[in-house]
């Protein structure tokens, strides 16, 4: 099979690039491992944070821009930053134009509402309402108007098919991948002049997670395998409110609407660490505050190990309008009716702001031998799995959607451009496509060894308590020698059954490895990052370490160690921000 | 102790299907049906189901649960569960491609022939078209389908005419373009829907509305349907 453009995953970002390519008549297909609208984006909740000023006619992208690099804790590249903040109006009302079914104001514009760590003016202005959302399914919205809008340029769909490995040719460029048809079993070389990453993100490497069971990092695990770095994968977002015992995620919209967080004594806790801000300061922050109320004994609940989040005072019509799927799973998963009573939360995984690097064009990197930023030809990623990075050490609200269309369409217009010009590689051999079997085969010839599943939890297990909200080194020093533990009998994982129609063992054996490669290198950069910053908290290194530490990490899997890669602070239509103490 | 009694095919295996009785534990707690298929298939790996949010939004785990269809991820064993038994069968109606996986391509063509995306051919304004709050509210009930099929796999008319009629599914993501008043195509999707199937076929029996996991109507948006087309041919 033959391709201009391989887009490998059906979320929010892919589709919106195949869009792009397909609306220009180019031959595109999408690879996804499930129905495009049953990718992961479908679960996002709040919305996309953008300055359409719809809610703030004097709302402006710089000060989006100033709350997303201070949020990042100055990690975050303020090119692309920038890039997001400004041309993001137009790609959400792109989306608008499509269909996207946004809930409105009384203006008939697009409703806006608040999120954690949005302000007006640059910090001094007070709290900015700037989330546009349909609801609180927004994400759900957002992906359905997409893989409508590619159902209408013809995109190719090929659906339920898994991307195993890379495929490079003698000239080291990407020229495709090695996909499964899951309903056949049939595997072949999808071959394409660009392939774009967009496989989402990882959270399936911790034990609890807000994220869906097709997280598994195979883009990063793939991308690993062929040599290729992840940059600043050690910045995992734990969501403040995860549905206690079921890891479902409760939206910070909720919050946004008024909702706020209450220990065991019914204090509301945040005013104590975040007097401004309060229950909307930065995620990291309020993630932290909660663990340390659960940690000195004001946890809610027989065991004390969550805490209640406050919806009942918003009213059963404001609830109905604003959160209906709140609602719903509230009452699913918590058996709590919001209407009536607190929901008990506990900060969860959610969101992986490492990836694979790449430029504002989505162009994937790789560092040289000097040190120096490479292009990878023929190879780009956007979307939660790559790291662009607008986000650095820790996402702000509303940003994944918004990254998705901006860099996904970004992707799309560059290599439209790319393809318009030409472009030529030369052909894969039998031995680079051997090559890139040889994991598959491995695994369809495995004859003992453990079952998928009980590697990954406990895999899950190592993550969750040696890699969790808090971190220590020395703790950090006995997971990585578990994992190297665990490694081998990962990489020998047993394929009982051989079958080959919808054989979901296979594909959940592959996802294993890629689990592995992601969480390895999460421990490696973890343990190797020795400051504070954002989502990565130390108890041996408290503060934040800008002499030494205001840069991306950079893992190689060849090496298993990480390097550093400076922030890049070259604004195209202002001076930078430095970096300042973060409080909120 | 529990008795799950699970539909079985593996079409390189099997001759015909049968259903395979496993004992399960549920350790008093009041698992979702998806936990439980999840823990079986640890004990038995070709077991084979789709999943993917466990949270009742992607629409991939409709199955039939003790006879009524629904999503395995939002459904507990408590509302599922007959005297100690749990029956597990793939929705209804469709092809069979291994245990509870369905060939959903027929239900798809469906949704794909009603034209599925905003139509409007006016060169769009440079912000977002505006929209009142009370057109937007008209969408709710529509737009959060998550075309998991269940209503269309309990549809009689669905059974018999699985190419002809639209289904409920279908239809109420048509009448979700027809009902938004930033689509200017009104025209074409009626003329398209007016042969005697696409939409006549409903016989209002209301087993779509009875299962939909997410509350949906079905029904009352081929109503709705239905007077457009009957004033439209006037
Ligand atoms: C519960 C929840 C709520 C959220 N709410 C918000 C919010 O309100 N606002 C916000 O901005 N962000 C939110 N986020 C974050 C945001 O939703 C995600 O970061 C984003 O949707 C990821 O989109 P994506 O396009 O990168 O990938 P995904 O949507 O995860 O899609 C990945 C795609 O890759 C495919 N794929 C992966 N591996 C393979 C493979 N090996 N072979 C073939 N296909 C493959 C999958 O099939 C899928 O189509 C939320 C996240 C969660 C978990
Ligand atoms: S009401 Fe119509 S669409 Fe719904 S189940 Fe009955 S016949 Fe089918
Ligand atoms: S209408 Fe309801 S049952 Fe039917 S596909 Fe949509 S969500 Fe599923
Ligand atoms: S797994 Fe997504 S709806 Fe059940």
């Amino acid at each position: 099979m033959e391709f201009d453009a391989v887009i490998v995953g059906g979320g929010g970002s892919g589709m919106r690039a195949a869009l792009q390519l397909a609306q220009s008549g180019y031959n595109t297909a999408v690879i996804t491992k499930v129905f495009p609208t049953r990718s992961h984006t479908v679960s996002a909740q709040g919305g996309i944070t953008c300055a359409i000023a719809s809610e703030d006619p004097d709302d402006q992208w710089q000060w989006h821009m100033y709350d997303t690099v201070k949020g990042s804790d100055y990690i975050g590249d303020q090119e692309a930053i920038e890039y997001m903040c400004q041309t993001g109006p137009q790609a959400v009302f792109e989306v608008e134009h499509m269909g996207l079914p946004f809930s409105r104001n009384d203006s008939g514009r697009i409703y806006q509402r608040p999120f954690g760590g949005q302000s007006k003016d640059f910090g001094k202005g007070g709290q900015a309402a700037r989330t546009c959302a349909a609801a609180d399914r927004t994400g759900h919205a957002l992906l359905h108007t997409l893989y409508q809008g590619n159902l209408r340029n013809k995109t190719v769909f090929l659906t339920e098919w898994f991307a195993v490995d890379i495929v490079k040719n003698a000239d080291s460029s990407v020229v495709g991948v090695i996909a499964i048809n899951i309903e056949s079993g049939e595997t072949v070389f999808v071959s394409s002049k660009a392939t774009v990453f967009a496989t989402g993100g990882a959270g399936r490497i911790y034990a609890s997670t807000t994220n869906a069971h097709i997280c598994t990092g195979d883009g990063i695990g793939m991308s690993l395998r062929a040599g290729y770095p992840v940059q600043d994968i050690e910045m995992w977002q734990f969501h403040p409110t995860g549905i206690h015992g079921a890891g479902t995620l409760v939206t910070e919209g909720c919050r946004g609407e008024g909702g706020y967080l209450v220990n065991k004594d019914g204090e509301r806790f945040m005013e104590r660490y975040a007097p401004n801000a309060k229950d909307l300061a930065g995620r990291d922050v309020v993630a932290r505050s909660m663990v340390l109320e659960i940690l000195e004994g004001r946890g809610c609940g027989k065991e004390k190990d969550h805490v209640y989040l406050k919806l009942d005072h918003l009213g059963e019509e404001t609830l109905n309008a604003k959160l209906p799927g709140i609602l719903e799973l509230s009452r699913t998963f918590a058996h709590a009716d919001p209407v009536k009573e607190p929901i008990p939360v506990v900060p969860t995984c959610h969101y992986m702001m490492g990836g694979i690097p790449t430029n504002v064009d989505g162009q994937a990197l790789t560092i040289d031998s000097q040190g120096n930023d490479e292009v990878i030809d023929g190879f780009y990623a956007c979307g939660e799995a790559a790291c662009v990075s607008v986000h650095g050490a820790n996402r702000l609200g509303g940003n994944s959607l918004l990254d998705l269309i901006v860099f996904g369409r970004a992707s799309g217009l560059f290599i439209e451009n790319q393809l318009k010009e030409g472009i030529s590689h030369s052909d894969a051999g039998s031995d680079d496509i051997d090559f890139a079997m040889e994991r598959l085969n491995k695994i369809n010839n495995s004859k003992s060894g453990e079952k998928a599943p009980v590697l990954r939890a406990e895999l899950q297990t190592i993550m969750q308590n040696y890699f969790g909200v808090f971190r220590r080194g020395d703790y950090m020093k006995k997971g990585v020698e578990k994992l190297d533990e665990l490694r081998g009998r990962v990489e020998n994982v047993y394929l009982e059954d051989k079958s080959n129609a919808f054989n979901t063992a296979r594909i959940e054996a592959l996802e294993l490895q890629n689990l592995f490669e992601t969480a390895y290198a999460t421990a490696i950069a973890a343990e190797g990052r020795t400051e504070s910053r954002g989502a990565h908290a130390r108890e041996d290194f408290q503060e934040r370490d800008d002499e030494n530490w205001l840069c991306h990490s950079i893992y190689m899997p060849g090496q298993r160690e990480i390097g550093k890669r400076p922030v890049n602070m070259t604004l195209k239509t202002m001076e930078p921000f430095e970096p300042k103490v973060r409080t909120y | 102790m529990l008795t799950v009694s699970v539909y079985r095919y593996n079409p390189e295996a099997d001759e015909a299907p049968y259903m395979q009785d496993f004992p399960f534990d549920s350790e008093g707690k009041d698992l979702m049906v998806l936990d439980v298929l999840e823990k079986l298939k640890v004990i038995d790996p070709s077991l084979v189901f789709r999943r993917s949010c466990r949270e009742g939004v992607c629409g991939s785990d409709g199955v039939n649960i003790s006879g009524k269809n629904g999503l395995a991820c939002i459904t507990p064993l408590s509302e599922a569960v007959r005297d100690d038994k749990l029956v597990i069968r793939p929705l209804p109606g469709l092809p069979v491609v291994r245990d509870l996986v369905i060939d959903m391509s027929q239900f798809y063509a469906q949704y794909e022939k009603i034209k599925p995306y905003m139509m409007n051919e006016s060169a769009p304004p440079e912000k977002e078209r505006l929209q009142s709050q009370e057109d937007r509210a008209k969408l709710d009930g529509l737009y959060e389908c998550i075309l998991c099929a269940c209503c269309s796999t309990a549809c009689p008319s669905f059974w018999w005419n699985p190419d002809k009629f639209i289904g409920p599914s279908g239809l109420l993501q048509a009448y979700r373009f027809l009902a938004d008043t930033r689509d200017t195509a009104t025209e074409e999707r009626l003329t398209d829907l007016q042969d005697p199937f696409s939409v006549f076929r409903c016989h209002g029996i209301m087993n779509c509305v009875q299962v939909c996991p997410k509350g949906l109507n079905p029904t009352k948006a081929i109503g709705h349907i239905r007077t457009m087309l009957v004033k439209n041919a006037l």
